[in-house]
This record gives C-alpha cells, sequence and structure tokens, in this order.
C-alpha cells in the first residue's frame, strides 16, 4: 500500500504516524491534479470554449464523486477550501436564521473548529450553547442528551470521530434524541472519512463537513453535504461571482444550491484531485481494511499498556474507536516525545491538537498522538513502540 | 528525520530539573503571562523590583524541557535585570537561535541552547520565558513613563 503514496514510497524509512492531521496523497489524486491542470485548466462556469468546457466537466464530476462517496446528491455537495471552512458555512448561513432563545447543542469532544464558530455564533445572535460532556473513556456521554436537548434546541453539531480518542459516535442514539426536540444534526467528519465513505442518508443526519487533505486528497478543498430542502432556503455566506443570479445597485439574487455557497473561484484543480481519491477509496474493500486497521490499533493500544508511566485517553478497546491513540507520559512533555521520536523516523504530534475543551475535560493539558492510516504497517507499530521506551530513556 | 536528541544535553535536563524560582509571589510588583497558543505551553512570571530592577522572579511554567529549562534559568539568573537588560538578553538568544551566534559573555548558558537552532518550531518554547520577562519589565517601564 506505501508504494501507492509517492512521498512514502520516496521515503521508506519514514513511519507517518500523523494521518489525523494530513493523510499522505495517493498517486492517483496527485496524477489527476496534473492532469487536470496540463489537461483542462481553466476557469469554471465562466467560459464557453472547449478548455472552460473540459474544466466544467471535471469540476461537476467530481461533485458528483463526492455525492456517490456520502450517498448524497449531486447538487447537495458543496466545494469548500476544508471542514473548517464548510462547518463555519453552516454556523454563518444556518445560524442568520436563529436568534436569541433558539439552541444549539455540541460537546466537549469538538475540534475547535466546530466550537469555536459556535461561539462565535454565540456572541453574534445571542443563542444559548449547551455543551455535551464526555465519560471518562472519552466517549459522548449520550446518557445526557436529554436534559440537554431543549424545544429551542435547532441544532446538534457533533464530531463523527474524534481527532484525540478516536471515539466513534453513535449517530442513530443522537438523531433520534435530536429528533424529538425537532434539532437538525451535523457532523463533523475530519476524521471519519479517511476509514471509508460514509452514508449520509442511513446516518439520517442533515449536514456533512469534511476535508479533502485528511482522505488522500490535495489540500484545499473540503466538502459540506447538506439535504436539498435545507440547501434550498439557506442564505449564502461569501458573496461574489457565482453565487448570484442578477445583481445591480438594488441588489442581487441568488444563484441555486450548490453554486450559492461556492463564491468566486472554486478550488478546481483540488476538487479534481479529491474526486480522484473518493473513487479509490471506494473500489477498496473497506471491511476488510477496516479490520487491519483494528488490529493494528489493537496491537499498537497492547505496546502502550505495557510502558510504564504511560497513560492512554480513551478506551483501550480498538472495537471502540478509530486508530487514533492519544497518550501522555508521565514528566515528559509531548514535545520532547516528539522530538525524540523524529530523529527515528518516526512523525508524530504532540499538543492540545485544538482541543482544548477535551483536554481540559480529560484533565491533560497536552498529549502525544500517534494516527494510523490505511497504509500503516505492525513495523510502524514497532518502531513507535520501541521509539517511546527509547524516549523515555533520553528525556529523563 | 533528524537528530532531535542532542537537544536533550544534560544541561538543559539538569537546568528544567532544577526549576530555580519555581513558584509565585504574592504580593508583586509585575506579573506577565506568555502563552505559546499552538502547543499550550504557558510561563507566568511574577517579579518584585527595587528601581526598576528584579528584586525577586517567581515562575510558574508548564512546558517542554527547553522552555521550562529557560524559565529555571531566568529563575537562577534574572536579578537585577531591568527592562533593557532583558530586551539585551533576549535579543541575544533570538541572535543564537537564528542566527547561530555565540552566547554572550554575560550569558554563557545560553550556549545549551544552541543545538535548538536547527529546529524553528522549538525557537519559541526557549524564548517563551524571556519574552515574558520582557513584557513584565516592560510594562512596568511604559506605567512609569
Amino acid at each position: 500500500m506505501k508504494s501507492e503514496f509517492p512521498l512514502l514510497a520516496a521515503q521508506p524509512g519514514l513511519h507517518y504516524l500523523d494521518s489525523a492531521a494530513t493523510a499522505q496523497i495517493h498517486r492517483g489524486a496527485l496524477d489527476a491534479v496534473l492532469r487536470h491542470e496540463t489537461g483542462s485548466r481553466a476557469n469554471v462556469m465562466r467560459g464557453t470554449y472547449a478548455l472552460a468546457e473540459a474544466a466544467d466537466q471535471a469540476y461537476e464530476s467530481a461533485r458528483t464523486s463526492a455525492a456517490r462517496f456520502l450517498n448524497a446528491a449531486a447538487d447537495e455537495i458543496v466545494f469548500t477550501s476544508g471542514a473548517t471552512a464548510a462547518l463555519n458555512l453552516v454556523a454563518h448561513a444556518f445560524g442568520a436564521g436563529l436568534q436569541a432563545g433558539d439552541r444549539v447543542l455540541v460537546s466537549q469532544a469538538e475540534h475547535h473548529s466546530n466550537f469555536v464558530p459556535w461561539l462565535m455564533l454565540r456572541e453574534r445572535q445571542g443563542i444559548a450553547l449547551d455543551i455535551l460532556p464526555l465519560r471518562p473513556d472519552g466517549q459522548l456521554d449520550l446518557d445526557r442528551l436529554p436534559e440537554l436537548l431543549h424545544d429551542q434546541t435547532r441544532l446538534v453539531a457533533l464530531t463523527h470521530c474524534s481527532n484525540v480518542t478516536g471515539a466513534v459516535t453513535d449517530v442513530a442514539a443522537v438523531v433520534d434524541a435530536a429528533r424529538r426536540v425537532g434539532a437538525k444534526v451535523l457532523l463533523d467528519g475530519a476524521q471519519a472519512v479517511q476509514h471509508g465513505p460514509q452514508d449520509v442518508r442511513v446516518m439520517g443526519i442533515d449536514f456533512y463537513a469534511f476535508s479533502g487533505h485528511k482522505c488522500f486528497a490535495p489540500g484545499g478543498v473540503g466538502v459540506l453535504w447538506a439535504r436539498r430542502e435545507l440547501l434550498r432556503d439557506l442564505p449564502p455566506f461569501h458573496g461574489g461571482g457565482g453565487m448570484v443570479g442578477e445583481v445591480g445597485p438594488g441588489g442581487f439574487s441568488w444563484a441555486e444550491a450548490p453554486r450559492r455557497f461556492e463564491a468566486g473561484t472554486p478550488p478546481i484543480a483540488q476538487a479534481v484531485g479529491l474526486a480522484a481519491a473518493l473513487d479509490w477509496m471506494m473500489g477498496l474493500d473497506w471491511p476488510r481494511l477496516r479490520m487491519r486497521e483494528a488490529e493494528l490499533c489493537a496491537r499498537l493500544l497492547d505496546g502502550l499498556h505495557d510502558i510504564r508511566g504511560l497513560r492512554v485517553l480513551g478506551s483501550m478497546r480498538a472495537d471502540r474507536r478509530a486508530p487514533i491513540v492519544s497518550f501522555e507520559m508521565a514528566g515528559l512533555h509531548p514535545h520532547d516525545i516528539c522530538q525524540v521520536l523524529d530523529a527515528r523516523g518516526l512523525a508524530l504530534r504532540g499538543g492540545h491538537h485544538c482541543a482544548q475543551p477535551l483536554l481540559a475535560a480529560l484533565g491533560v493539558e497536552a498529549c502525544t498522538r500517534a494516527s494510523l492510516a490505511l497504509y500503516n504497517d505492525a513495523a510502524d507499530v514497532a518502531a513507535l513502540l520501541d521509539g517511546l521506551r527509547h524516549a523515555a530513556k533520553v528525556l529523563r | 528525520m533528524s537528530g532531535g536528541e542532542e537537544l536533550y544535553q544534560q544541561a538543559i535536563k539538569d537546568w528544567a530539573q532544577a526549576d530555580h524560582g519555581h513558584g509565585r509571589l504574592d504580593p508583586a510588583d509585575a506579573a506577565a503571562c506568555a502563552d505559546s497558543p499552538l502547543c499550550g505551553d504557558r510561563v507566568r512570571l511574577t517579579l518584585r523590583l527595587d528601581s526598576g530592577r528584579v528584586a525577586a522572579l517567581a515562575q510558574e511554567t508548564r512546558g517542554c524541557l527547553l522552555c521550562r529549562a529557560a524559565a529555571s534559568l531566568l529563575g537562577r539568573r534574572a536579578s537585577g535585570m531591568d527592562a533593557a537588560a532583558a530586551a539585551s538578553a533576549t535579543a541575544a538568544l533570538e541572535a543564537l537561535l537564528a542566527e547561530g551566534r555565540d552566547a554572550p559573555p554575560a550569558w554563557p548558558e545560553l550556549a545549551m541552547f544552541a543545538p535548538a537552532r536547527s529546529f524553528r518550531s522549538r525557537h519559541k518554547c526557549v524564548l517563551l520565558p524571556f519574552r515574558a520577562l520582557r513584557q513584565a519589565l516592560e510594562g512596568v517601564s511604559h506605567r512609569e513613563q
């Protein structure tokens, strides 16, 4: 598998364990970007010449691929610059219809990208923000949902999978509870999409956001999916070319969705690269890959358990989490650990992982995170476990 | 891949372990809190002053070995410094990290941070306590102007 990823193929000594931050790009995605930029590069929705038509076709075809990846319709797919932009789009466009007295529920497990936009909405419009706590094992405490959901709750905005503990949200339980009070459900899918295609229809949700760079595609592109009937009525977020019907001194009319939400020149080549990555992913044997990821995660958790003074954040059961494993080592700072690991070819991230509310809830200031993707293997896990023992010797 | 282990010389570990000046002065004549928002490191300094110079410094540091070693160094060496001296020491440390300059004669201990030069992301860890000291002393000198 590593041979399909140009960077990993070029650096055989590298143990890349930071895919939760950015996954490596697949060769097919890179090739698609190059092909597009050297064969079909033109702006979209603006020209009538053959090259522009080819660019239009490539871009709209990318929209279709993203829709297939989510089991959605193409006109429900909005391309953004990433998951953060997609979440901010919802906070502004959906949030524009909220007012003082309305409520939004988020959780302690959110990445700042799905926390700060709602704090900002609270500041702008005086909504109330309810925060679902964590259980000690890092899972969302869904038993608290009934008391935290109100008739005024308009949106439940939760992570699909924690970027720190790897905890996977029980979406069915969340949707069931949200529907009882008539609230919409948004999932931040940034950490879930790397581990296989998603089905927004089966999940029964209303919004889904993810980034290309976390699913083997180029950076600078992301997706917001929203139900057609929701997108149809939402106001635009950004103004500019492409998102309007008519414009004059007296005002402007909205373009139809999804173009209404794609002001300016969109990330065309990036979307083409994303489509190539998603098409590739959709051709993989995900039951087998998920089993392999879970086996590697279990091997990692077992090994970490044997290192003295090391505490894993979240569940020790690989079947309860995505292969994202964060931990702290008594007396050692994550930056120092990562620095020593780097010297042995191990790429991991240390810090608060843009999840300060989650770390505060777990009583941790900073942690080290190993995140596995489909290209990781047992040698990567073994190198990490050896590296951590070595780091303890160097740093103590 | 890099030679990151050379950062962790015994001197760095010893200074961090010693944790000179750990604590908080109450009351204090000046205080500063410096954060590194990306990594969560935080240095809180409280100072007692005599004619604009540090009479006593206490530090509470949450951070990596490099940050803690730098804070501990200030805990031992800051006495007698004024705003100009803090600015000068900070500039010397910045020059050591960014340009590979030698540690100045007044601050030979800064040489222990020389291996951090190759690791730009770690410069802010070393500099955080010095920048906090500058902030605390410059706040006082601004108030006195």
